[in-house]
């Protein structure tokens, strides 16, 4: 059960040695994938201006950015329109993910009775329902909100009960002792347990949103004025505008890699200072 | 020192489902300013007996008395874990702080009192560090300092060193000796070693396993606080060897199989 004593690390000087490895960790982390993408670019480029393969087959890296600078107003719209559709979503599946689990980890009964329909909305692929809800609901983007919804919500919905019941039990029998309020308890001692399972549902449920919203704009078609990067990619294709596919493709994955780095930021902000999952160690 | 009991158990009972009888029909009456150990085999019930004190757990039958004249209701309860069971995203400060925080006191008003009992347990260097920063001891320490600072008049230990190497808990026995000493703390110690009782108490209850009963009372006459020498003079051998032979007295059959 002993771990080092932490007196030595207060008063230990910041050496030269730390601050090398720091530095090094840096560089593993940002210039190596940076620099392997750089040359991975670079190949492409090569092998489509060498074997002079056409643009409406695979477009050169070059093309692909001249594609985003020239369509970027347009693009733009449509990125913005994602962006929005996803991240709404996502937020919605937050409120509605912890507000249910809660609800399930306060009552057994709500939980047997409304389980199955999670898991039942959960299993069947967003792609089957959305074709359905797309007649039921007038509104476009309300239809597209709740197929992404229907798909960021369950690990949240998952992980908050597990994370609100997995409170040392010896801490709650001490809330007892001490006779806390419910909210005190769910203040000081559910919500923080709970915080380590709902980070993670977070980082799961941020990528989900994206694909739902994508996979839901894709079942709708390019129908309607206001639409995004999924409807792009759709009518570049039957215009067989295969640089503007590549241009709207890499939008969806920065968006992607943007929620990633977000929700990693969030979650490192969250439990860096105490959770094992987040701490760095030295040595 | 008046010699009412504090703590009065009255034919207690404690019964895990239909049929596995953890605590069997124990009466004990605690005085004001003793220093009790229970000791036993793992499966005396001696932690269920304290839980049930602590009212962590409902009596099966009988009934548990804190005397009210005494002037000690429930709250004057401190209880320690046998892990430290501290809240991993919480200061040292913030640990200690959270039963006068749920007791609806502001940190403003109690912040000197919460600095004071660090100071006591000596931990007012790292009343801003996490838990996972301490050593096994230091956690203890935020753990005892944690039972104390609401002023309890007794002090349940479960436990408390068992998982602590023979330097720190020795350490940490003459610190829970000194502030009961300093607080004129009334303390119930669970335990299974002979030799940590034996130094603490001044009275040693010895129970047995299948069904958890108390099987001796055995009053201590001894100089206490004890002092650290204490341990080595042939009084204090003398007197682990009457409790080990008790203790031993009370293993049957079915313990010495497993």
């Amino acid at each position: 059960m002993q771990t080092t004593s932490i007196t030595e690390d207060l008063d230990a000087p910041v050496n030269t040695a730390q601050l090398r490895r720091a530095w090094r960790e840096q560089i593993l982390t940002w210039v190596m994938p940076i620099t392997v993408l750089i040359i991975a670019l670079g190949l492409w480029e090569y092998l489509v201006w060498h074997y002079e393969i056409p643009k409406y087959l695979i477009p050169a890296p070059s093309l692909i950015a001249e594609t985003l600078i020239k369509d970027g107003p347009s693009l733009m719209a449509s990125s913005w329109f994602t962006v929005k559709l996803t991240f709404f979503s996502l937020g919605l599946a937050i409120i509605g993910g912890v507000l249910l689990g809660a609800l399930f980890a306060l009552s057994r009964p709500v939980e047997l009775s409304l389980f199955p329909f999670a898991v039942i909305l959960q299993v069947t692929p967003v792609v089957a329902i959305a074709p359905l809800i797309l007649i039921y609901v007038d509104s476009t983007f309300a239809a597209l909100l709740i197929c992404a919804w229907i798909v960021a919500f369950f690990p949240i919905l998952s992980n908050t009960v597990i994370g609100l019941r997995s409170a040392d039990h010896n801490l709650s029998d001490l809330f007892t002792m001490y006779r806390a309020s419910p909210w005190q308890r769910l203040r000081y001692l559910l919500a923080p347990s709970a915080l380590p399972y709902f980070m993670a549902a977070l980082k799961v449920a941020g990528g989900l949103a994206l694909i739902g919203a994508v996979v839901a704009e894709f079942v709708a078609g390019a129908a309607g004025q206001h639409t995004g990067l999924a409807s792009r990619i759709i009518e570049s294709s039957f215009r067989s505008e295969i640089p503007r596919m590549f241009a709207a493709l890499v939008l969806v994955s920065l968006l992607g890699i943007v929620i990633f780095l977000l929700t990693s930021w969030a979650s490192r902000k969250v439990l860096g200072h105490w959770h094992e999952s987040e701490i760095r160690r030295e040595n | 020192m008046n010699n009412d009991p504090i703590i009065r158990l009255t034919r207690v009972s404690k019964k895990f489902g239909q049929s596995m009888l953890a605590v069997d029909d124990i009466s004990l009456d605690i005085r004001e300013g003793e220093f009790i150990t229970f000791l036993g085999p793992s499966g005396c019930g001696k932690s269920t007996a304290l839980k049930m004190i602590a009212g962590l757990l409902p009596v099966t039958a009988g009934t548990i008395e804190i005397t009210p004249q005494s002037g000690v209701s429930e709250q004057d309860l401190g209880f320690v874990f046998q892990e430290p069971t501290l809240m991993p995203w919480a200061t040292v400060f913030d640990n200690v702080y959270l039963p006068l925080r749920l007791a609806g006191l502001k940190r403003s008003d109690v912040e000197a009192r919460v600095k004071d009992i660090l100071k006591e347990v000596g931990l007012t260097r790292f009343e801003g560090s996490y838990p996972r920063e301490l050593s096994g001891g230091m956690k203890m320490r935020v753990s005892i300092a944690r039972a104390l600072v609401t002023r309890p008049r007794i002090l349940l230990m479960d436990e408390p060193f068992a998982a602590l190497d023979e330097m720190t808990r020795s350490k940490l026995n003459d610190d829970v000796v000194r502030l009961a000493n300093e607080n004129k703390l009334t303390v119930i110690f669970v335990t299974h070693s002979v030799f940590e009782s034996v130094y603490l108490s001044t009275r040693i209850i010895i129970m047995a396993a299948r069904p958890g009963r108390l099987v001796a009372d055995m009053p201590m006459q001894r100089p206490w606080p004890p002092k650290d020498e204490w341990r080595t003079t042939p009084e204090f051998t003398a007197e682990a060897r009457k409790v080990s032979e008790t203790l031993k007295g009370t293993l049957n059959a079915n313990d010495i199989d497993h």
